[in-house]
């Protein structure tokens, strides 16, 4: 594809970016703010991919969310690499099905472009889905990746990126934006050069002629295999939360506030950061793009006279992941909206004024 | 340099045509530029709507509270609107589908943007006489540039479809200029 800027929304980009990684299995089912994503694999998975060998890929509009999870469970069974994508209540209903894709080690990619909740909620956008998203969601004791791009142009990279982790570690990826992100057209730089994927599955059920049959599964009955199991999980995430933490931060060196906040809050928080460091005002900001792991290591700064300023559009859940990385050296505040209010540039300049 | 530009009209208007095509265009010219849509529920006979930030730096929340330019295209978006110009901002009204009071807080580029359309012969191309109109009021994106947009998204072979947007564009244009 030529290196050429396209306009494109967040949902499309995240389609785009999975088509570039050579996703070759999309199921989904409708909801609002990320039609976008079934709208645009519906029409371009049906093209062919032009890998050798690969054969045709499949889109799928299931009947359900349950039936989609699943079916992208089935697929990465049989080492496609497989998406689905929906938003917040959507996503609630899959969690039995991620839990048991990572339960499986199995790789796959999973979309939700969150609006207001709890329950029904509405269509707004919102960040309220962090704790379900970092804490793995379902039941069990596990983890997803959890990637949050500010920019269409970044949905794209993010996604073509995790789907490389999600084979690499065996795990699934989620990624993690809101309607904002879903709904706004921005351009976007296309990747050069043709879909290549160099992933080798040897652990798939693709058929088991002339070797031994793998077995996928999640169900440890016999006494002490699913302990065993579990511990294999926690050192796969501890090699995760190593090396795969994600970061912008900006002006940390001199900053007495630091702003601390993710996908489009942290859009808006990088203007407030801009305009008051044009009034002189010495300002930074951290932007986590790795939600789990959380970008501990950022938050490193010794001089215990900082404050961090956290930013949601919510009510005090990444907080939680920003005072553990802090553990009491600085003083942690917090500003947040929900239910479809959006934090202004505005009302963080008057926070931050408080704080200096 | 920030532009804010919010536009509306009702469904079937094409108010998000207008507004992809400028940030196209923008895009074009190698500005930074969101473009942020109404994704809800609306009703017949009532508002649609889209925002448009074209700047030459990075873009923070493409949600706009206050707008530098307004384009409305009837008169329920007037009334939704009008609160979200700021002081002395612009305004371009299409007025045969919408009458403001007289004014002072604003600047306001009021033509018939409706009836310009139906005389070039489609009245869906009111919007292309609007944007014609912001190009020339606020000199932030180049007709040519426009020009090329319609080329790239018009369907392969609509020599007409072509024509009237080219023409309802420059009608637009020359309006300002008395």
């Amino acid at each position: 594809m030529a290196k050429t800027k396209i306009l494109l929304s967040g949902n499309e980009a995240i389609a785009q970016g999975a088509i570039q990684a050579g996703c070759s299995f999309y199921a989904g089912y409708p909801i609002t703010p990320q039609n976008e994503i079934i709208a645009y694999m519906a029409k371009h998975m049906s093209v062919p991919s032009g890998i050798k060998g690969q054969a045709p890929r499949v889109f799928i509009q299931a009947e359900s969310e349950l039936a989609a999870i699943n079916m992208v469970y089935g697929a990465a069974a049989a080492g496609a690499r497989a998406m689905t994508s929906s938003s917040s209540p959507g996503i609630s209903l899959k969690q039995e099905g991620i839990s048991y894709i990572a339960g499986a080690q199995l790789p796959a990619v999973i979309v939700n472009i969150m609006r207001g909740g709890p329950g029904l909620g509405n269509i707004a956008p919102a960040q309220s889905d962090y704790f379900q998203a970092t804490r793995g969601g379902g039941h069990g004791d596990y983890h997803v990746i959890v990637l949050a791009p500010a920019s269409a142009q970044e949905a794209y990279d993010l996604t073509q990126i995790a789907f490389d982790l999600a084979d690499k570690y065996r795990i699934p990826v989620m990624i993690l934006g809101d309607g904002i992100l879903g709904q706004m057209m921005e351009p976007v730089k296309l990747s050069a050069g043709k879909i290549k994927v160099n992933s080798v599955k040897n652990w798939a059920l693709g058929g088991c002629q002339g070797r031994k049959p793998n077995i996928v599964k999640s169900f440890f009955l016999r006494e002490g295999d699913l302990e065993e199991f579990n511990l294999r999980l926690q050192k796969n995430y501890q090699v995760i939360k190593q090396k795969e933490q994600r970061c912008e931060s900006l002006f940390l060196s001199d900053a007495k506030v630091i702003l601390v906040a993710y996908g489009t809050m942290a859009r808006i928080a990088k203007s407030a950061m801009s305009q008051l460091r044009s009034e002189g005002k010495k300002i930074g900001l951290i932007r986590p793009i790795s939600l789990w792991p959380f970008p501990q290591k950022s938050f490193q700064i010794k001089n215990s006279k900082v404050k961090y300023l956290v930013l949601e559009l919510s009510y005090g859940q990444m907080l939680q992941d920003v005072q553990l990385a802090v553990n009491g050296r600085q003083q942690v505040e917090f500003l947040g909206r929900s239910g479809g209010g959006i934090l202004s540039q505005e009302q963080i300049i008057n926070k931050v004024k408080k704080l200096l | 340099m920030i532009e804010r530009i919010i536009i509306a009209g009702s469904g079937g208007q094409g108010v998000m045509l207008l507004g992809k095509v400028m940030a196209q265009a923008a895009m074009v010219e190698g500005k930074q530029v969101t473009w942020f849509p109404a994704y809800g529920p609306e009703v017949r006979g009532g508002t649609s709507h889209c925002m448009v930030t074209i700047s030459d730096q990075e873009i923070g929340s493409p949600y706009i509270t206050e707008a530098d330019t307004l384009i409305i295209l009837n008169q329920p978006s007037l009334e939704k609107f009008k609160g979200k110009l700021k002081r002395k901002g612009t305004l371009i009204l299409n007025s045969s589908l919408a009458k403001i009071d007289p004014y002072t807080k604003m600047q306001v580029f009021s033509f018939p943007f409706t009836d310009i359309a139906m005389q070039i012969g489609n009245i869906k191309v009111a919007n292309m006489a609007a944007l014609g109109c912001f190009a020339s009021a606020k000199k932030i994106i180049k007709v040519k540039n426009i020009l090329k947009v319609f080329k790239s998204i018009a369907p392969a072979g609509n020599l007409e479809i072509l024509r009237v947007n080219q023409q309802a564009l420059e009608e637009g244009q020359k309006l300002n200029h008395g």
